[in-house]
């Protein structure tokens, strides 16, 4: 059983009907207090950050989720979500986030200026490192990302990257937290097997 | 590095594909849901699903049928047709759709870019561009190609990626149907023009077409079509490994 943080960012239909599609229980939730009794969580999000960041903090869904992962609940972040774990994100003016993973969020500045922004499409994945969320996942194995900023973290937090003109963060893990740039519920097979191998994770919490 | 996108475009109409015709292993080929889990399973980057509904009716049961779509198949979708308000974004963003065509309808309400652009952001607008050379040059039409504009069609596209398109599909009326290959022409001054991604659409009719673009022209990020790959004409798989053999990045199919 999965429970979605439903903050008011984005569209989480695709995401929704993807756990549904692994045959994952989900629960969409916009209530803080239903987040301790949580097996894992997923924050989705698509959009800015201060104005997600904000959102979250509305209510005291961000304090509900650090005492989770406090617990050892698994926390899995797509996209924008994934970006809120980080320190602090330069997207239009300096926002902090949630601090669950050292690093900062920076536009994508590839040094061959002919690319264009947002990353936009389907590329190959890397993998740095083994995680339990790639366990189902080959080296080279194409995902879809749409994005403009990317996660500077240092390297023992990076589990995957892809090549856009620089390295770019595409998956991150941090004791039990995961995030990945791209999006697994449009990234095809190689997106579910992901969401599976987060599903299937042995909880301690 | 992102790979070139190989996108089939179906055509809706009152919840059903029109000219859907003989696919192996598929017991209902007019069906948006099957069809296009076909096409997902072949390989196909993305799919477009155009709406050429006229009526309420028919404009409800597109809606209907792009959810169970957007339940079945996970890979990004872009629906267009019959969209003239924000609130027609909203209608299909809520069905599933990752990104929204606009044609016609930004051509009659030049806001509408900039006002879907803000709420939801530039990756979620596509511009589509009906394209063709009135008088040598490169001429703006309306309506699925039956009314000409007057307008410039490259100031109309720069305009347009300036003010939040995310992307621009550029469909040649001048080789749409045509089967001679893409306007290599038209898509160059698109290219040159603006710095987003550009689909190449209108003319494409065998795989060699589909190579000759991706390497006349580096700067085109996807290719779409209709017919020759309703048609069996063209199968994506073999296209894939084709365009792979030639030198030009594409997603391995699985």
């Amino acid at each position: 059983m999965v429970t979605v943080i439903d903050y008011g960012v984005g569209n989480v239909f695709s995401l929704m009907s993807s756990l549904r599609a692994v045959g994952e229980e989900a629960i969409l939730t916009d209530e803080p207090e239903r987040v301790p009794r949580a097996e894992k969580l997923l924050l989705p999000g698509v959009g800015a950050f201060g104005d997600a960041i904000a959102k979250l903090r509305l209510g005291g869904m961000d304090e509900a989720i650090l005492e989770a992962v406090g617990r050892g609940v698994p926390l899995f972040g797509i996209c924008l979500g994934m970006q809120l774990f980080f320190d602090e994100s330069l997207e239009y003016g300096v926002h902090r986030g949630l601090g669950l993973i050292p690093g900062t969020v920076r536009p994508i500045e590839p040094e061959d200026r002919t690319l264009k922004i947002p990353h936009m499409g389907w590329n190959a994945l890397h993998i740095t490192q083994p995680s339990p969320i790639l366990k189902n996942t080959r080296e080279g194995e194409h995902v879809y990302f749409v994005h403009s900023f990317w996660a500077d973290t240092p390297a023992e937090n990076i589990i995957a990257t892809s090549e856009y003109g620089m390295t770019i963060t595409a998956a991150v893990q941090r004791e039990n937290v995961f995030g990945t740039q791209f999006h697994p519920e449009k990234s095809g097979g190689v997106g579910l097997k992901m969401l599976r191998a987060f599903c299937d994770m042995e909880v301690r919490a | 590095m992102i790979t070139k996108r190989i996108i089939p475009c179906l055509d809706v109409r009152d919840g059903r594909v029109v000219k859907g015709v003989n696919f192996e292993g598929l017991n209902d080929v007019s069906s948006p849901v099957e069809l296009g889990k076909y096409y997902s399973d072949s390989g196909a980057d993305e799919l477009v699903f155009y709406d050429i509904t006229a009526s309420a009716e028919g404009r409800a049961l597109f809606t209907d049928i792009l959810r169970k779509v957007a339940e079945t198949i996970f890979i990004p979708l872009t629906v267009g047709g019959g969209i003239n308000t924000v609130d027609d974004f909203d209608r299909v963003l809520k069905c599933g759709a990752d990104k929204v065509s606009v044609n016609s309808g930004a051509i009659r309400d030049p806001s509408l870019i900039p006002a879907a652009a803000k709420k939801y952001g530039d990756q979620c607008v596509v511009l589509s561009a009906d394209v063709k050379r009135v008088d040598g040059r490169f001429t703006l039409l309306a309506r699925g190609g039956r009314d000409n504009t007057g307008l410039d069609a490259i100031e109309w596209i720069k305009r347009g990626a300036e003010n939040g398109a995310g992307e621009i599909v550029v469909n040649s009326i001048d080789t749409d149907g045509v089967k001679g290959g893409f306007d290599l022409e038209l898509l160059d001054a698109v290219c040159s023009a603006v710095h987003v991604p550009v689909i190449a659409s209108g003319g494409g009719g065998c795989i060699e077409d589909f190579v000759k673009l991706f390497q006349t022209l580096p700067d085109v990020d996807a290719g779409l079509a209709a017919s020759i790959f309703h048609f069996g004409e063209v199968s994506i798989p073999e296209l894939k490994r084709r365009l792979a053999a030639a030198g030009i990045n594409v997603r391995e199919v699985l």
